[in-house]
């Protein structure tokens, strides 16, 4: 039996004796696998994931360093209830945070209502001010959103009061669906039987429900639009998504130097000479668009690409400017957002938030950094934060320093009791802190496939489940009923 | 399709083929000098001459010519952009930069050819290597560039991409058999006959797969005219020049555009020179003189090719 963490929600074991009863069948299962069979089935997974180069380059490695994302056998389960909660929820926070950005970039109701102080906007590093008032399709911004979710026991309650609080909001260029997709795929080949057990909701048809997403987004009068993915290249540590989800839609995987602008016209270079694009999708930030109108030592965008965006001759998923919106220090706010643009009221909670740009909050954060999660405003992907319980009081110090010099980069969180599932590790099976990262695409409707990446911190007691800080990756099913 | 992603599938193949084809010649080498007691050196210098890789190699490893430093050489070494593992390398980097393009198998097939082609590569430059190991590594790439043609041919939808492959590797064959043809024929000059010639020819033949074929279509002993006569104009011979260009020529008429006539022009000229020429009239003019002339053809298709399609301006 695996070992209990004290006083973390357990997603597979009920504190006491027993099983959460969507695990049982599962739980059953896996007594009855031979340990030989399982380490079979994990060296499987290991050798196809090589095999399919389904790797990631790591930043300040070796250049053309590649790792796998360690996958883990046991699967992340999720109730057909909770899921129903989970997706209500997240749909309502991304209509909110597209009519958020919508408004910022044209009458800005919500700063002149006083919900919002007009400086957290405008002098956000990602508020572009060339975006007022150019017109964008359906007036979506946020076409693919990646939320991250967790479940925790605020400080002070017991493990199993925990629910689900929203960490993150990812809406400049969201990674980690094609190991959604990958992770279903492997653990559908390694164990078929478990899938006659379980109706667990597919997946599978993402890249499609993508792929209508973006051309409903093309600008109106391109009857059957050209898409196309935008990546920085095969250096980048997301490029197998890339090339993954340009296949999976059949759309063509361009780099910049693919590209060009003719005549207020987008084209890319073919075998048969320039072809006309209508929608990109982008993954890469917007200082790297255009070196016309942003970054001039971008070699990855299109020079001239942003004049026929404003004209509204190509469309851009997610808009230019969205990431104003997904900033640590817009995320307070979010709730509120719910609250004055669709007269609702938020059915996830954020985690509480201390703003370091308050002078009392900021007192509170310097006295109490010890309990605290502190982040970089503009941080991501793990870096540039401070976990405090599991720092040393030199490193607390230190990282106090940075946050006088700069209170308005920080804000910090109660250190969140995150929720833990099973896990392979090297002493067998142990519970392993784990998040979710569910996908959001909007169009006509707003649309999601049932589940998500969920991520595993794979050293005992982490918190940080980031790839690139070792973290690795589970299947999350969804049950059907 | 994209210009860049026609020029990755292009050289994917162009480097596949390549690979291929110096594990044949290393092979083929390998065994002819095992026919020699005592100096072997002329084999493995007409090794480096083929590849045109003679002054990389003294420039490395000086004047002497050793069977372990050729093979080395050729085989291993990152230095030398043409090595059998450099090319499964630029192969494999070309794949990863169009994976979507392709499909997961053949991805697959070429990213494991380059993973397990890197593990085992340290046999090959082990002192006390055998040659018995050497002919295994050899024979493991030929079978792993059959099964990447064959997983190509065998999932891919006939469309651009897959015209792009077939133009890589027909090209990069053709450049190969020439100059496998050229440097033994030059070599072993047709007059001289000596015990080691039949040998010779007889492994030359089985360099590019075509003992067995050879024996077939004469009937006869082998004589070096009948050899040039089937790698150059027979044109049911899969690695012969004229079957190479008849495809070159036929794909070519499948991708063209407005700007190509001019580089299908060429490959029309150069096929229509094979299928109607006979073996007597090339001999008589001179078979080096005219292996080098079909070789500045077949560098001009490629940098038409390359203008046309793969890196064309705006």
């Amino acid at each position: 039996m695996p070992p209990k963490m004290k006083n973390i929600f357990d997603e597979m074991d009920l504190p006491a004796d027993g099983v959460r009863s969507h695990y049982a069948i599962y739980k059953d299962w896996l007594a009855g696998m031979p340990s030989a069979e399982i380490a079979q089935k994990r060296a499987e997974a290991d050798s196809a994931f090589h095999r399919y180069g389904i790797t990631f380059a790591v930043y300040g490695e070796e250049a053309g360093t590649e790792r796998l994302i360690p996958f883990d056998i046991v699967p992340r389960i999720i109730p057909a209830s909770e899921w129903r909660m989970l997706e209500t929820g997240l749909k309502q926070r991304v209509a909110a945070l597209n009519a958020f950005v919508h408004d910022i970039y044209s009458a800005q109701r919500i700063v002149k209502a006083g919900l919002i102080p007009a400086e957290q906007v405008f002098c956000n590093a990602q508020y572009r001010p060339e975006m007022q008032d150019v017109a964008v399709r359906n007036n979506l911004y946020a076409l693919i959103a990646g939320i991250d979710i967790v479940r925790a026991a605020l400080p002070g309650a017991g493990a199993d009061a925990a629910e689900y609080f929203v960490l993150e909001d990812n809406l400049r260029v969201p990674s980690g669906v094609s190991y959604m997709l990958e992770d279903r795929r492997m653990m559908m080949r390694l164990f078929p039987e478990l899938f006659g057990r379980y109706g667990v909701a597919p997946v599978e048809h993402y890249p499609d429900l993508l792929l209508d997403t973006l051309r409903q987004a093309a600008p109106s009068g391109s009857d059957d639009p050209t898409v196309v993915v935008l990546t920085p290249g095969a250096y980048n540590s997301a490029y197998f998504e890339h090339a993954f989800l340009a296949q999976q839609m059949g759309v063509e995987l361009v780099e910049g130097q693919d590209l060009f602008v003719h005549d207020e016209t987008l084209f890319m270079r073919t075998t048969q000479g320039p072809k006309r694009v209508d929608v990109i999708y982008r993954r890469i930030d917007d200082d790297f668009l255009d070196p016309l109108a942003f970054r001039r030592d971008s070699t990855l965008g299109v020079a001239g690409l942003l004049s026929v965006y404003r004209a509204g001759r190509v469309s851009i998923a997610n808009a230019v400017g969205t990431g104003v919106a997904d900033d640590k220090s817009i995320y307070p706010y979010v709730p509120d957002m719910i609250r004055f643009y669709l007269s609702q009221e938020p059915i996830i909670a954020n985690v509480p938030t201390y703003q370091c740009r308050k002078a009392d909050e900021l007192g509170y954060v310097l006295a109490n950094m010890a309990q605290l999660v502190v982040k970089e405003t503009h941080g991501a992907g793990g870096y540039g934060m401070l976990v405090g319980p599991a720092s040393t009081s030199a490193e607390i110090e230190d990282f106090k320093l940075r946050v006088k010099a700069a209170p308005d980069k920080y804000i910090a969180q109660p250190t969140l009791a995150l929720s833990a599932c099973p896990t392979f590790v090297e002493a067998g099976i142990a519970p392993r802190h784990i998040d979710l990262r569910p996908f959001v695409l909007s169009g006509k409707e707003v649309r999601m496939a049932p589940g998500g990446l969920t991520r595993v911190a794979l050293k005992e007691g982490s918190l940080v489940v980031n790839s690139s800080q070792g973290g690795g990756t589970k299947d999350t099913w969804v049950l059907e009923s | 399709m994209l210009s860049r992603t026609a020029d990755h599938l292009y050289w994917m193949a162009r480097y596949t083929e390549r690979a291929e084809n110096i594990a044949r010649l290393l092979d083929v080498t390998y065994r002819m000098s095992l026919q020699m007691h005592g100096s072997s050196g002329g084999y493995w210098g007409a090794a480096l001459g083929i590849t045109g890789l003679e002054v990389g190699y003294k420039a490395k490893y000086g004047d002497e010519i050793s069977a372990a430093n050729v093979v080395r050489f050729m085989g291993v070494d990152f230095d030398n952009p043409s090595s059998l593992l450099a090319s499964l390398r630029s192969a494999r980097e070309n794949c990863h930069a169009v994976r979507g393009t392709v499909t997961s198998e053949v991805w697959e097939t070429i990213n494991t050819t380059w993973l397990e082609a890197r593990n085992s590569a340290s046999q090959l430059t082990h002192e006390s290597v055998q040659g018995s190991e050497l002919t295994k590594y050899f024979e493991w790439v030929k079978f792993r560039s059959h099964l990447s043609r064959g997983v190509t041919v065998g999932t891919m939808l006939q469309d651009v991409a897959f015209h792009f492959i077939r133009l890589g590797t027909f090209l990069e064959r053709a450049d190969n058999t020439a100059r496998i043809l050229d440097v033994k024929y030059d070599e072993l000059a047709p007059e001289e006959s000596n015990a080691n010639e039949y040998y010779e020819w007889g492994a030359l033949l089985r360099s590019v797969s075509a003992f067995e074929i050879y024996r077939k279509v004469y009937r006869d002993v082998i004589t070096p005219n009948r050899v040039a006569e089937l790698l150059i104009l027979r044109e049911d011979m899969p690695r012969s020049l004229h079957a190479c260009l008849r495809e070159v020529h036929q794909i070519l008429g499948l991708v063209a555009n407005s700007r190509s006539s001019e580089t299908q022009r060429l490959a029309g000229l150069a096929y229509s020179r094979l299928r109607y020429a006979r073996i007597d009239d090339i001999l008589e003019v001179g078979l080096h003189g005219y292996l080098t002339e079909f070789l500045d053809g077949i560098a001009t298709l490629g940098n038409g090719i390359a203008q046309d399609f793969l890196v064309p301006m705006a």
